[in-house]
């Protein structure tokens, strides 16, 4: 009886989709990118913060929504309605600390899976463009921290827009008019308050989802890289055609990455409820306090995210009486990902089969993106100063000076040392 | 744009059919594509001249007038012009002679960068009347507003002589608005055009006649 049942239930069912399939290919999507996806069977832990950075995307987006509802772009009233939120507002208060926390902890995932990519080669061929769209919406997400963090209009959001619309004015010739039409007025005011509440909740997001798509369409077209930096697509099954190393990511990697997904809101919830503000990292201290065109905070720092960046810019002099260099080189310092298709001339993908050398260079790197980053969050008198024989220059500053040449180096040498590195052979079949 | 690229496609895929392309045809498509393109160019110009500074904001540079008779020697106060800080520093004459004895370690000591002052000012305490110094309090780099620190050494280190000091990016100016070698900031902070309504009224934003 229940049998019958059952069957009659499934074959409407199975009716229904048919006549969706008819019409839209539901089906035939699913199994592309979900049932008959094969993905490399030996992912390991730096595999699941992509589908994490697209869940903390989801978030900004949901939390976003509901914050708009309650925050109001004013100049007069912003700062107002944030607190607002924080306090009248039922439960404003979680959705506004989950909208925030999110934004740093979208960097710490986002950060790792460009990590993964690096030491796994997943920039490689054919994976160029997979890369590409990635670095733009790393870029992308960096646009939207910025545009965000003027919304509170705090002290901080205020002078960190200050400077980083001005960083535009240091291009030779159009800059100042630039950066005046970014601002729309003389100086950072109620205008450039509304205009990055609009590029915030509307054009990026946009923008954004639309890279994210492209993505995934990218990644899906060229299959996943692995550990061990392998083309799982060159062994086949010969009667299902099926990569011999690869497992449906459905159900196999949901199932995964849901452990992740565990693992990450248990982290996330520690954060919004015991340290929202992480110790002034993940909202600093100065931006409870309204903006103030005429005073500066005495100790300004971007938020950790952008320090390692900040840093770089803080460590270049200005040269023949133009701080455009420093400008240039901290662009130049989020760009140049972009180029490591191309600069990596390794016979191998993963870290797993190159040499000490490259070991030793990303090494180097690693260590200088943390030393810039934890510079960039301390004044630049922190560590006192050298004697004279030094011409009493500051220590903090000439370490970042270090530091930057050696994260300018890791690339620009790039071409020549994974060249000249001792590879491991590479095995046939994915390992572990 | 992608109008264009598909055009050139299918001649390219099938060049065995080149010889029958209908010229006439194509070139109107070309032109039509030319002018959609010149079209869209045009509307894009509304969209970002509504971006730049609005009529209001404009009219909002006003002077301002400030009243300098309660500043102590030694001791400055922060005037608000163009939504910009001013400072108005009551120099003692100590510090106006150390103004002098430093030239070594500035950028541009003698103000060679016109921009950055009006030409009566452009003097060696880089004011109109020596010790009452008027400065836009942003810094050059990048426009954060610097913390004044006028007294000699103190937390600065023993060899500050008093002056400004951005807690930005760590540039560094004397009490003249002059940037220190070494600082990100490229050139000295701005002086504004000032003029004296009276012995203690200052005018900032217009400026004084200049005697021919």
């Amino acid at each position: 009886m229940t049998d019958t049942k059952k069957s009659a239930a499934t074959s409407k069912l199975d009716s229904a989709l048919s006549w969706v399939d008819d019409r839209f290919p539901l089906t035939s999507n699913v199994k592309a990118h979900l049932t008959e996806y094969y993905a490399p069977k030996n992912f390991n832990f730096w595999y699941f913060f992509g589908s994490l950075a697209m869940m903390v995307l989801v978030l900004q987006i949901l939390t976003g929504i509901f914050l708009t509802m309650h925050y109001k772009p004013d100049a007069d009233l912003a700062f107002g309605s944030v607190e607002y939120i924080m306090r009248d507002v039922p439960w404003g208060w979680l959705i506004r600390y989950m909208h925030s926390t999110g934004a740093s902890m979208f960097f710490v995932v986002v950060y790792l899976h460009m990590f993964r990519g690096i030491i796994y080669g997943s920039y490689r061929t054919p994976r160029e463009l997979l890369w590409l769209f990635g670095v733009g919406i790393f870029l992308c997400l960096m646009g939207e921290a910025f545009f965000g963090y003027l919304l509170p209009w705090g002290q901080m959001s205020y002078w960190g827009a200050q400077v980083i619309v001005n960083l535009f004015s240091a291009i030779p010739f159009i800059g100042p008019d630039v950066s005046e039409w970014l601002r729309g007025d003389y100086l950072v005011s109620d205008a450039t308050l509304n205009r990055f509440f609009a590029f915030h909740v509307i054009a990026l997001p946009f923008v954004l989802v639309g890279l994210v798509a492209a993505h995934l369409i990218a990644l899906h077209e060229v299959g996943s890289n692995n550990p061990d930096g392998i083309e799982i697509k060159k062994l086949k099954d010969k009667k299902t055609g099926i990569p011999l190393d690869g497992i449906a990511f459905h159900p196999y990697y949901t199932v995964k990455d849901m452990v992740g997904v565990a693992v990450f809101l248990i982290v996330f919830s520690v954060v919004i409820f015991f340290a929202p503000e992480m110790g002034g990292y993940f909202l600093e201290a100065n931006n409870f306090v309204p903006a103030n065109p005429l005073v500066t905070p005495a100790h300004i720092a971007p938020v950790w995210y952008f320090t390692p960046y900040y840093s770089v810019l803080r460590a270049v002099p200005p040269i023949l009486n133009s701080q455009f260099p420093g400008v240039a080189a901290m662009g130049l310092s989020v760009l140049v990902f972009a180029l490591l298709p191309w600069l990596d001339k390794s016979p191998v993908k993963s870290i797993r089969y190159r040499g000490t050398l490259y070991k030793k260079w990303l090494a180097a790197f690693v260590m200088s993106f943390l030393v810039l980053g934890y510079l960039g969050t301390e004044p630049s008198n922190i560590w006192g100063q050298f004697g004279s024989w030094l011409g009493n220059a500051e220590r903090a500053t000439v370490v970042a000076r270090i530091a930057t040449t050696v994260y300018f180096a890791f690339f620009v040498l790039m071409p020549w040392y994974t060249k000249k590195d001792k590879t491991l052979p590479v095995p046939e079949r994915v390992t572990g | 744009m992608s109008d264009k690229k598909s055009n050139e496609q299918v001649p390219s895929s099938a060049t065995e059919q080149a010889s029958q392309v209908d010229v006439e045809k194509r070139k109107f498509l070309i032109a039509t594509s030319a002018v959609g393109a010149l079209g869209c160019a045009a509307v894009a110009v509304p969209f970002i001249k509504s971006m730049t500074p609005s009529e209001r904001a404009k009219a909002a540079g006003a002077p301002v007038e400030v009243d300098i008779s309660k500043i102590a020697p030694g001791t400055m106060i922060t005037a608000e012009w163009r939504g910009k800080p001013v400072w108005i520093i009551n120099r003692t004459d100590e510090m106006t002679a150390e103004l002098a004895h430093h030239n070594d370690q500035l950028s541009d000591p003698s103000c060679e960068v016109t921009s950055q002052q009006p030409s009566y000012c452009k003097n060696e305490n880089r004011a109109i009347k020596p010790n009452l110094a008027v400065i836009v309090g942003i810094c050059t780099h990048l426009g954060c507003s610097p913390t004044a620190k006028l007294q000699a050494n103190g937390d600065m280190g023993a060899n500050w002589t008093g002056g400004f000091f951005c807690p930005c990016h760590g540039s560094k100016f004397d009490l003249a608005g002059r940037v220190f070698k070494g600082s990100p900031a490229p050139i000295n902070l701005v002086v504004p055009p000032y003029k004296y309504l009276t012995e203690n009224t200052l005018l900032i934003g217009v400026d004084t006649e200049e005697k021919a």
